[in-house]
């Protein structure tokens, strides 16, 4: 749930959620790391294939909403950003 | 006696029925989003091993033969796909005890790893495609790429079913392309190796069923074409490969059971091979399971694969031999949820009303039923329409009609696109390669 002055980015797909783009790899991003909107933040895995979230607005990362390797739903919200001039 | 069928969807419902066949007893396996799944209705008891991702149910070994063992299964069918060409799988389940319906732990790893694969194909005398000799390491990559010459394709060792592959146009892009394929294989696979091949344009991918017993026996049931393919997924399959040479169809069935006599293979197998427009052919991979279009063969030879491989596990020899007699012409096309329209989109969702087309000629292999959930964790294959006839033409027509039949809501599917491939001259024809889709997606729908 976001509280006033947050943003909620969602996946519009539903599937398994990542943050990282390999299991070896760092995540693509981490709280408190600073997004532009085409910047991804996690990827999601439907039917073997693999889909990129985007940040979708300019702003800060404040929390992951869902853990990697979690099952989502399409339109879930996965992260919260705070807004940043 | 009990049989663990370790998979789900369409494959698990067609082990099922050839177990029932068999008077075995099939037990099913489940996630837990996947209770209400046809398979778990048609087995005799169905246990839960693990959450909706496949990573802790239908790929977890320990969960499958726990199962096993639970309900006092002695066979285990892997179907394909999942742990299908595990060599640890099949060794934790000879090592508690169980019958692997498969090749040995030993003959999956000879084929298992691609570049190792291509060393055995060697070995027996068997021509492969141009490349590396076994895996190359990062550094080497480009004097090997040097070597094969542009264009050529990275592929991932430990790869299959077309993931972990890139083409290379030209040297500038092997950097990238070298990243890209060992990303794609360590996430895939967990084995980032690499082995390079040469791009062999136009070729044609033909394949040779194979089937050992354990008294030594590898015969072979002739070939499949299989060159229908997007983004090396196969679409559509048949059997036999439409305007081969008899000595072509020859020179690849011998070389199919060399391979798998070398290797000592028991059960049923698949050799890859692609053939230039000189019909030179090239040996690309084995795959050490059924394989998703086995049913084109079982249509036009009349022997029942998966029985057959329970019946090789069980001890038996082969139920037939020789030169198979060829009936008619078999064609496959794959149902997928995916939006042909929207680039082959993925479209899980709730299946709201269904209709199978029926009749001569006719075989639906699949799990859905109207109210089945497609989920976004599996494979999107949810049914496979097979269509046979005396000849390639009546087959093709039985196809058209079939497919104008298919009625399915909730999901998009891939029906409109074989619509439209039955419409290509060069398909119906038979004269196509690998590279038919790629000029049917360029053209004007």
């Amino acid at each position: 749930m976001t509280e006033p002055g947050e943003i909620a980015v969602t996946s519009q797909l539903p599937g398994t959620f990542y943050r990282r783009p390999s299991p070896d790899a760092e995540p693509f991003v981490s709280e408190g790391d600073p997004v532009e909107a085409t910047d991804t933040i996690g990827l999601v895995e439907v039917m073997k294939s693999f889909y990129e979230i985007q940040a979708e607005h300019r702003g800060i990362v404040g929390r992951f909403l869902v853990e990697s390797g979690d099952p989502i739903e399409a339109g879930q919200e996965i992260a919260v950003l705070w807004a940043r001039e | 006696m009990k049989v663990l069928v370790a998979n789900r969807g369409e494959i698990a419902v067609r082990v099922i029925r050839a177990c029932r066949e068999l008077d075995l007893s099939p037990v099913a396996v489940y996630s837990e989003p996947d209770e209400e799944q046809l398979h778990c209705r048609l087995a005799d008891e169905a246990v839960c091993i693990g959450p909706a991702q496949a990573a802790a149910s239908y790929l977890n070994a320990d969960a499958l033969v726990a199962a096993a063992l639970e309900t006092g299964a002695e066979l285990v069918h892997p179907g394909y796909g999942f742990l299908a060409e595990s060599a640890s799988f099949a060794a934790a389940c000879s090592d508690a005890g169980l019958v692997f319906v498969g090749p040995s732990p030993e003959t999956i790893r000879a084929v298992g790893d691609k570049a190792a694969a291509r060393e055995t194909a060697r070995a027996a005398g068997i021509p492969t495609v141009p490349g590396s000799h076994g895996v190359v390491a990062p550094a080497g990559v480009a004097a090997v790429a040097e070597e094969v010459g542009y264009p050529l394709l990275l592929k991932a060792a430990g790869g299959g079913g077309g993931r972990g592959i890139r083409t290379v146009e030209t040297p500038a892009d092997l950097d990238a392309a070298c990243a890209a394929a060992a990303r794609e294989a360590g996430a895939a696979f967990g084995d980032g190796s690499l082995y390079v091949e040469k791009l062999l344009v136009g070729a044609r991918h033909v394949e040779v069923q194979v089937v050992g017993d354990r008294a030594g026996t590898v015969a072979h049931l002739h070939e499949r074409e299989c060159s229908v393919q997007r983004r090396r997924q196969k679409l559509v399959e048949e059997a036999r490969a439409p305007a081969l040479r008899h000595e072509t169809r020859d020179a690849i069935a011998g070389a199919a059971v060399r391979l798998a006599e070398s290797i000592g293979y028991v059960g049923a197998g698949t050799v890859e091979f692609l053939l230039d427009r000189d019909e030179r052919f090239y040996f690309i991979e084995a795959n050490a399971r059924i394989q998703v279009e086995h049913p084109v063969t079982e249509l036009v030879t009349g022997v029942d694969l998966v029985k057959e491989q329970l019946r090789v596990a069980l001890g038996e020899r082969l139920s037939f031999g020789g030169d198979v007699a060829i009936h008619g012409a078999a064609v496959e096309f794959r149902i997928n949820a995916e939006d042909p329209a929207r680039g082959f989109f993925p479209s899980p969702g709730t299946v709201t009303a269904l209709h199978w087309p029926g009749g001569p000629g006719i075989r639906v292999d699949t799990a859905l039923q109207a109210g089945t959930k497609v989920l976004p964790f599996y494979d999107s294959l949810v049914a496979k329409l097979v269509v046979w006839g005396r000849t390639r033409a009546e087959a093709l027509s039985r196809a058209r009609r079939a497919l104008e039949e298919v009625h399915v809501e909730g999901i998009e599917t891939t029906v409109p696109f074989h619509l439209r491939l039955l419409d290509d001259s060069r398909f119906v024809e038979g004269a196509y390669d690998t590279t038919l889709l790629e000029d049917l997606e360029r053209a004007p729908a």
